[in-house]
Order: C-alpha cells, then sequence, then structure tokens
C-alpha cells in the first residue's frame, strides 16, 4: 500500500512541475505603437466638467492629500485611491487586471522604467489625443523622454531622481576623505576609508538592477534598444565597460557593504557611518530625512563623481501617472492627471512632502533652489540637485520587459557579487537570459 | 544495537541537531518579541538581538491599532472571516468527501482520487492567475469571496479525513447502523462525524493555518485595502520602507506580526493533541 501510494504522488509531482511553472508570466502581443493623432484639451475640459468617478493607483505617499484637495477643487469628480502594493506587486496587478480585460484603474502610477512595458502591450492611453504635447516646456527633458514611448505621451512626470553623490560629511572629515570628483578617486577614497576602519564603507551595493542600469547609464552605456518589435540588447558596450571596471575593483577589493538596500539593517547602516556614501537619486533627501534620524547634521551632497571631470549624471527611480485604455472615462482620467502633475496646488501639496518635482518651472525657483536643509546641517542642496537635473545624460531606454529583467537581475548579475567575481560575465548571463526571453514574449532580439 | 523499542538510546549527536533546530526556530521568533518593544529611532540604532533604551510594546501595540484609522483591526476582521467561512467551509468539505470517498463504492472514485492526489502537489500559487482570470469573468474579483471560495478547496485535508476514515470507522459499524434504519446522513452526522473529531481538528487546524497564512491569492485578488487579510496589509506595510517615497514603519510591521501570529500559537497548543493523532493516523496498521 505504502509504496504505491508513493509511487502515484511522485507522478503526480512530476505532472505538477511540468504544468505549474507558467503561473506568472506575463505579456501580450499586441502592438501598441501606433501613435494617436494630436488633439486639443477640450475633451478633457469637458469631462471635468460633467464629473463622474474614477479610480487611481498609486504608493506615493502624497496621494491621499492630492486626491483631497483635488476633489474639494472639483466636487463632481470623486476619486477612488486604492493602493494595491508597492512596486511589483502593483505591477504584478496591472498586468493581471490588463490580461483579463477587466478590473484596472482609470489612472495609474507608472515608473519611468516600466513605461515602455505597459505603453507597447497597449493597455495605455496615448494623451497626445488630448493635446498633452503641448506641456513638454513644463518637464525635464529627461522625465519628458522616460514618459515617451516612440512619439506617444503615456503619462506625465510626477517626479524625478537625477543623481548626486550623498555622503556622511562626518565620516568623511573623520578620516580625512576629500569629496571624490571622478570614480577614479571615489575607489581611492573607498580604500582609504576601509583600511582606515575595516567596520565602514564608502557604499552598500549588493547587486540591485536599478542602481546597475543607472550606473551605466551615467558611463554612457546604452545598453537597450527597441524599435517596434525588435530589440537590440549589448551590456558590454564601452559605457558598461567604464562603469564595471571601476565597480569590479569596488567589488573583488570587498570595499562594498553586502547590506540590501531598504531593510532595517540598511537604515541602521546609514544613520551609525557604516555606509559613509551612495551614489542615487534626488528624491534621497526625503528618505533620510524621514526615516535615519540619527544621520542628521551629518549627511552633505555632492555632484555625481564622473569618468572624465565632465559634469553628467543619470536619472534614478521616479514616475509618471498613465490613463489606462481600459478606463470607461478616459477623458476624465486625463483630466486628473493633468491636475496631479501639472497644477500649483497638487505639486505644492508634493514638494511639501518632501518629494523632488519633474517641473523646470519648480526645479528653476530661486526659493525652491536656494532652500537650506535643516538635515543637511543647513547645506542648499537642491543647489546641487537642481543642477543635476539638467546633467542628465541623453538618449537612454529601457527594455520593453524592464520588471522581467530587474526580476532575473539577482539570478544572473546577483551571483556575480555574491562569488565576487567578474560583474560583466554576470552582465553577459543577464543578457543571454533577456535575449532569450524576449524571443519567447514576441519580440525579436539580438545581443549586440 | 542495544537500544530497544522500549528503552530507546539517547543519540548525543541528534540532541545536538534537535538543539539547533530548536535555536532555529526559537531566535527570530525571540527576535520578533525584543524588536516589538523597541522604537522606530531605536530599531535602527540598536543590535538586532537586545532590547532598547526604551521598552515601547504597549506604545507600539497602540500605534499598530490606530496607523491609517485602523486599518490593522479591520484587516484582523477580513482575516477572521476568511478563517471562519474559508478554512471552516474547508473542513466540512473536506470531511463529507473524505468519508464519502472512503466508505462509498461508486464509479469514478479511482478517477477521484487520482484527482485529488494530483491536486495536492499542485502548489496554489501556481493556480493563482488562472484562478484570477476565471474570478474575472464572474466578476467577483476584489471581493471577499475570490478569497474564500478557492479557500474552500483543501485536497490534502480530504486526504487525511480519507486515510483517517478509511481505519477510524469500522464497515461493520456502519453496516449495523444501516440495519438500525438510520440513514446515511444520520449516520454521517452521529456516527462518522464523532469518530472524525481527531482527523477533523487537523483538518481545521491546517485549514486555518493555510487561511490565516495566505498570501498570494488575495495579493491577486484583492486591489481594495479594506478587503486585505493581514498577510497582504503587513506586507503593503513593510513595502512602504522601498523606493522613491520610503517611508519605513518596520516597527509597527514587526507588532503587527507579532500580533498576527498570537492566535496561530493558540491554535496549535489548543489542538496540538489532536493534530499529533491525525499525523499518525494511517501510519500503523492495526
Amino acid at each position: 500500500m505504502t509504496t504505491r501510494r508513493h509511487g502515484k504522488v511522485a507522478v503526480a509531482l512530476a505532472a505538477a512541475l511540468a504544468l505549474g511553472i507558467s503561473g506568472c508570466s506575463s505579456g501580450s502581443s499586441s502592438d501598441g505603437s501606433t501613435p494617436a493623432a494630436n488633439g486639443t484639451q477640450d475633451a478633457v475640459d469637458a469631462a471635468l466638467q460633467q464629473g463622474g468617478e474614477i479610480t487611481y493607483w498609486t504608493w506615493t505617499p502624497q496621494a491621499e492629500e492630492q486626491v483631497a484637495a483635488f476633489q474639494q477643487e472639483h466636487p463632481n469628480v470623486k476619486v477612488k485611491l486604492e493602493n494595491v502594493g508597492t512596486g511589483n506587486d502593483h505591477y504584478t496587478k496591472l498586468q493581471n487586471v490588463i490580461k483579463a480585460g477587466s478590473g484596472a484603474p482609470d489612472v495609474a502610477q507608472v515608473e519611468y522604467k516600466a513605461m515602455p512595458q505597459f505603453a507597447l502591450t497597449d493597455a495605455l492611453v496615448d494623451l497626445n489625443q488630448y493635446g498633452f504635447g503641448a506641456f513638454e516646456k513644463d518637464y525635464t527633458a529627461s522625465t519628458w523622454a522616460s514618459s515617451k514611448v516612440g512619439d506617444g505621451l503615456y503619462g506625465l512626470p510626477q517626479d524625478s531622481g537625477p543623481m548626486a553623490l550623498f555622503y556622511n560629511k562626518k565620516v568623511f572629515d573623520q578620516y580625512g576623505i576629500t569629496v571624490p570628483k571622478t570614480w577614479d578617486e571615489y575607489l581611492a577614497a573607498a580604500r582609504k576609508l576601509h583600511a582606515a576602519d575595516p567596520t565602514k564603507y564608502l557604499a552598500a551595493d549588493n547587486g540591485d538592477s536599478g542602481f546597475t542600469t543607472s550606473m551605466i547609464w551615467q558611463a554612457g552605456g546604452r545598453p537597450f534598444n527597441t524599435e517596434g518589435k525588435s530589440v537590440s540588447i549589448n551590456l558590454a558596450d564601452p559605457g558598461v565597460k567604464k562603469w564595471t571596471a571601476v565597480w569590479n575593483q569596488m567589488l573583488s577589493e570587498k570595499l562594498l557593504a553586502q547590506i540590501p538596500p531598504w531593510n532595517e539593517e540598511w537604515y541602521r547602516a546609514l544613520g551609525n557611518g557604516t555606509i559613509a556614501s551612495a551614489p542615487t537619486g534626488a528624491w534621497w533627501p526625503g528618505v533620510l530625512a524621514s526615516s535615519v534620524a540619527e544621520g542628521a547634521g551629518q549627511w552633505a551632497v555632492a555632484p555625481m563623481p564622473t569618468y572624465d571631470g565632465q559634469p553628467v549624471t543619470a536619472e534614478s527611480g521616479g514616475s509618471a501617472q498613465s490613463v489606462l485604455k481600459q478606463s470607461k472615462n478616459p477623458a476624465l482620467g486625463a483630466a486628473f492627471v493633468r491636475w496631479l502633475n501639472n497644477s500649483r496646488s497638487s505639486i505644492k501639496i508634493f514638494l511639501d512632502t518632501g518629494g523632488f518635482p519633474a517641473t523646470t518651472a519648480d526645479l528653476g525657483s530661486a526659493e525652491f533652489r536656494d532652500k537650506p536643509s535643516e538635515y543637511f546641517a543647513g547645506q542648499q542642496i537642491n543647489q546641487v540637485l537642481t543642477a543635476a537635473a539638467d546633467q542628465v545624460a541623453k538618449g537612454w531606454t529601457y527594455l520593453p520587459y524592464q520588471l522581467y529583467a530587474d526580476s532575473i537581475y539577482n539570478d544572473t548579475v546577483g551571483k556575480a557579487y555574491l562569488a565576487g567575481t567578474d560583474i560583466n560575465s554576470g552582465l553577459m548571463d543577464w543578457q543571454k537570459a533577456l535575449v532569450d526571453y524576449g524571443n519567447q514574449q514576441g519580440f525579436s532580439v539580438k545581443a549586440g | 544495537m542495544v537500544a530497544t523499542f522500549l528503552r530507546p538510546r539517547r543519540s548525543v549527536l541528534l540532541t545536538g541537531v534537535m538543539s539547533l533546530y530548536l535555536l532555529y526556530t526559537l531566535i527570530p521568533l525571540l527576535w520578533l518579541v525584543i524588536n516589538a518593544s523597541k522604537t522606530r529611532e531605536a530599531l535602527f540604532s540598536t543590535p538586532g538581538l537586545w532590547f532598547g533604551d526604551q521598552f515601547a510594546l504597549f506604545a507600539n501595540i497602540a500605534e499598530t491599532l490606530s496607523y491609517n484609522d485602523g486599518i490593522f483591526l479591520r484587516w484582523v476582521g477580513n482575516t477572521v472571516l476568511y478563517v471562519v467561512l474559508g478554512a471552516g467551509g474547508a473542513t466540512l468539505l473536506a470531511t463529507a468527501a473524505g468519508y464519502g470517498l472512503a466508505k462509498f463504492r461508486f464509479t469514478g472514485r479511482r478517477a477521484v482520487f487520482a484527482v485529488v492526489l494530483g491536486a495536492i502537489a499542485i502548489p496554489p500559487s501556481a493556480l493563482a492567475v488562472p484562478t484570477f482570470l476565471m474570478f474575472t469573468e464572474l466578476g467577483l474579483t476584489n471581493t471577499p469571496w475570490a478569497v474564500i471560495i478557492p479557500s474552500l478547496i483543501h485536497p490534502f485535508g480530504l486526504y487525511l479525513i480519507w486515510v483517517y476514515a478509511v481505519d477510524g470507522i469500522p464497515d461493520d459499524l456502519l453496516e449495523s447502523a444501516r440495519i438500525d434504519g438510520a440513514g446515511e446522513i444520520r449516520i454521517f452526522r452521529t456516527v462518522a462525524l464523532r469518530l472524525l473529531a481527531p482527523g477533523i481538528a487537523t483538518v481545521a487546524l491546517f485549514t486555518t493555518v493555510a487561511t490565516w497564512n495566505n498570501y498570494f491569492l488575495p495579493l491577486i485578488m484583492l486591489s481594495d485595502q479594506k478587503l486585505f487579510p493581514l498577510t497582504v496589509g503587513l506586507s503593503q506595510w513593510s513595502a512602504q520602507a522601498q523606493g522613491v517615497n520610503a517611508r519605513p514603519i518596520y516597527d509597527l510591521v514587526i507588532t503587527g506580526s507579532l500580533l498576527m501570529i498570537i492566535p496561530l500559537i493558540a491554535a496549535f497548543l489548543l489542538l496540538q493533541r489532536f493534530w499529533q493523532s491525525g499525523l499518525a493516523a494511517g501510519s500503523v496498521k492495526q
């Protein structure tokens, strides 16, 4: 009896393994890149007059206050605010309702890295049809470019993350480290600090796809190129090599703290000087001020180190808000997006809660730029950060399946980090997996 | 081998391995209790396995229960609802079906049995997306039913009851009940249910734990925060610590996790003896 039962279980198990893997794949094969005719904002104004109800999916902490303010200004519109999860949870749900054909919100937050993915699966409304192309001058070049896929405009930018070097001034002063201007100086500073105090690291990085892509972006690498359905991936271009040349040394000499970002240990390490600097997005002061109380007065910001001394930086993070094709009232959705990311009252709420804007009017205003930061011991940090917003390198695009790419990063590049081996070989594994996956998903993908 | 069945030899190696396992199990719990007593600042500034300066457990509990208009209590209520209807219904169905399969001969019985065994081997998360698409067709997503209905199916519970009923309910007993004129429903209610009680308690425990800890299904099915169970809600709180708009509330996540496991620990302590006897059921042929 017993053996027979085991036999049956084994057979059933094998069947389940063969069946069970396909659970979470996404992807639709329809091509959504047909550009909509440029329209006017009349339809949007009319929809706003008429009123109605829309649903908005986001995890931004400002949303609640913004929705309340919007409803006060437009009492005939009801916005149902739903936080369905942060990052991947949000996207998983969005993909599911898109695949199911119903249940999607009217408006959703979409990070720049996810924009091509949702635009190319025909999930988002091209806002050119409402004449939103006219807003181009209101936003930084990089966030505007990130909200477009081809000629289509699939969202209005909410925030931006031009990168700068945040550093713990107290630790730098204590060990006589000058603020590095180039990546070679950064490497030298990392060696000096770790040699002087082995418990301290100049940077923490245990392998993070967002950080890797941003660093490649800054170094001039353009590994992902999409033209309709054909994609080329080259994770060994000269820009990539420039970054890995420095970072491989950081990794092999064990100069990177192996602390995963955002966990409790990471927050602690930012407060006590274990992590002495971070090249990251301009939204970082908000994170520090709200959650790393211990570091108050210790942190400062400087421009991103570069490879040749010429100022250049990249974006890290940031989102736009998009209208979904499933929406029964896309004009009203567009009206909400326009208010959310292009009205004084909404952007003021966003800035007051520590957000970093994508709007040129705010980045250019003396009031914003010269405001001293209490957390940063009075430094006028926005002078550095707004300058960075103008120095973002052009021409970067993400993969049309970037979310999948990020999800397998740990199985490929992450392994190189774990073993302390060559990041380049990890990147090659990543590239191979991405080429295979893209071809399975109906793209025509070639390496190089 | 000097050791006998009645006097098992004490193995240093096994005791050592078990002690290690005990530590491995208890340390995370200890971490949870210690860190639930810290303030948010102390959480990030003091060592993980020792207390902070302030004992803030009660303040943390108060904040957990009131944060975001007391949404945590709402999640507790949802979880209880899903457990009572989902796990309760699953136990009832598993009991009736397991008993039926064990004690009645009918065409297709072997096929049903094969399907049930196969279903045990399929991880529920693999079925979550297809289930989601089906529920969208029915218009049931983002409702409590989307969590309750799939929870009603618990193949392993059915299997357990089946094994238990084969040996636990003598055929002769059912035969004599029938001769005495009892109907099948009455036999099930008055004879079978009583004899199956330990098995039912075991299944109830399993389904309760499964529903209480159910994460992926409600994550996929629900988008309204007010319908979340504790698992999804707490993970959403935890995810608040990530990315551009990071606002970590790890103190509340940790306190909430501690509060969340207390009912499960209580259920285990109360139902432990049933559980043990249930696990042993079917392993020995009398």
